[in-house]
């Protein structure tokens, strides 16, 4: 008796966790439903239920065993980390990896995602900035120092947010200074438009998807998740704004 | 000709760099890039034949995820890969920002406009990403069950 009511512990603590990574790393939440669900029942946990929000996640899996909640603090991007969750959650349903071995690979889950180098994510902000100008815009001239741009942003919200954990706060001051060099280069004959150069260095910032992961999240009936996620995009949104705003009022 | 060319580039460079920026597997880095660039060809042949931002950007997006589902099943891996990176180049950032700068000035008026451009767009992306599920349900039944009249 003991026995199951352990391993049913282990079952819920791997849905907990699996279903943590995906939230802190950009899934929708109907991803993360469907996940925990196809664990629990290839782990034949029939009466699994679990309550899924962007904060928070709860789970129990019967009257036996006692449920367990986990918290989510700091959401980002990370979508390798996703896949890999994904890639385990196959293959344990296929039978290759017993359950303990899918729990600690989860665990150490960050010593198996490869992450981008620094500089490769820097030439990545680059890759966002320049050519989205051009496609945005089409001005061909400022394509460099947009690029250019778009990286000391990129680098700045990067650094502070490395420092400091309010990411409303970065993305304020990076917005800021992509706002006061754009102007300075300008002035100084580097670039010609300031409107085409602010557009296109931000770009790597710009919370497009968590307000598209936000709408589809309401219009799949997450009344809870949904609403928040918009809130945290409408806040990065606006700590951009204010950040050109006040770039733009200062010079 | 040429600027479109240039433009289909800047695209799948724009989307690979995106990809870069949140971390998607290396092997699917080119899919999402061609996924990007095709769904916004669509965008830019409805907007040079009909004009119009709105229409243009739900069958972007419908083509996205459409195009991510293929993609997901032939790579094995979820679609969120596929669409969060090809959904760059179609995101109102030129419209939002002049919402911003406008409202900064002081022009009111022109930071409504532009504020409207915006919450149409992001509407439309939503739908037709809505569209597009819609359409991958009924399409994986039909498959399902064209599978089982054969196997009969």
């Amino acid at each position: 008796m003991k026995d199951i009511s352990e391993r049913d512990q282990l079952v819920i603590e791997t849905c907990l966790l699996a279903g943590k990574i995906m939230i802190e790393n950009g899934s929708e939440m109907s991803r993360v439903t469907d996940t925990i669900d196809r664990i629990s029942k290839n782990a034949h946990v029939e009466q699994a239920r679990s309550y899924v929000t962007l904060t928070g996640i709860i789970m129990s899996a019967g009257p036996k065993v006692g449920s367990q909640v986990i918290a989510i603090e700091r959401r980002g991007f990370d979508l390798e980390k996703i896949s890999v969750v994904n890639d385990y959650s196959r293959k344990y349903g296929a039978g290759l990896i017993t359950l303990h071995q899918f729990y600690n690979r989860l665990k150490h889950i960050n010593e198996h995602v490869k992450t981008f180098p620094f500089w490769m994510q820097v030439f990545g902000a680059a890759l966002v900035s320049g050519p989205l100008e051009i496609v945005f815009r089409g001005n061909l001239i400022d394509f460099w120092i947009t690029c250019l741009i778009g990286i000391v942003g990129y680098i700045a919200y990067y650094a502070i947010d490395k420092y400091l954990n309010v990411q409303f706060i970065s993305e304020f001051i990076a917005a800021l200074l992509i706002g006061i060099f754009s102007i300075l280069s300008v002035w100084f004959n580097l670039g010609t438009n300031i409107d085409d150069i602010i557009i296109g260095s931000i770009m790597p910032l710009v919370p497009g998807v968590p307000i598209t992961n936000a709408v589809r999240d309401v219009l799949s009936g997450n009344l809870v998740s949904g609403p928040a996620r918009g809130i945290e995009a409408l806040m990065s949104a606006c700590a951009l704004g204010i950040g050109v705003a006040v770039a733009i009022k200062l010079l | 000709m040429m600027k479109l060319i240039l433009n289909l580039i800047c695209v799948y460079l724009g989307t690979i760099g995106f990809g870069i920026i949140v971390n998607v597997p290396k092997r699917s880095l080119n899919a999402s890039g061609i996924v990007g660039s095709l769904a916004w060809l669509v965008y830019y042949l409805y907007f040079i034949s009909f004009g119009g931002y709105v229409g243009g950007s739900l069958l972007g997006t419908f083509t996205i995820g459409v195009l991510g589902m293929v993609a997901a099943h032939r790579e094995k891996m979820p679609v969120i890969i596929f669409n969060t990176p090809a959904l760059v180049p179609l995101v109102p950032g030129g419209q939002a920002y002049q919402v911003m700068r406008n409202l900064a000035q002081g022009n009111n008026e022109m930071a409504k406009f532009y504020l409207l451009q915006v919450v149409f767009i992001a509407g439309a992306i939503a739908a037709g990403f809505l569209i597009a599920e819609l359409f991958n349900q009924l399409l994986y039944k039909f498959i399902k069950r064209m599978g089982k009249i054969k196997s009969n």
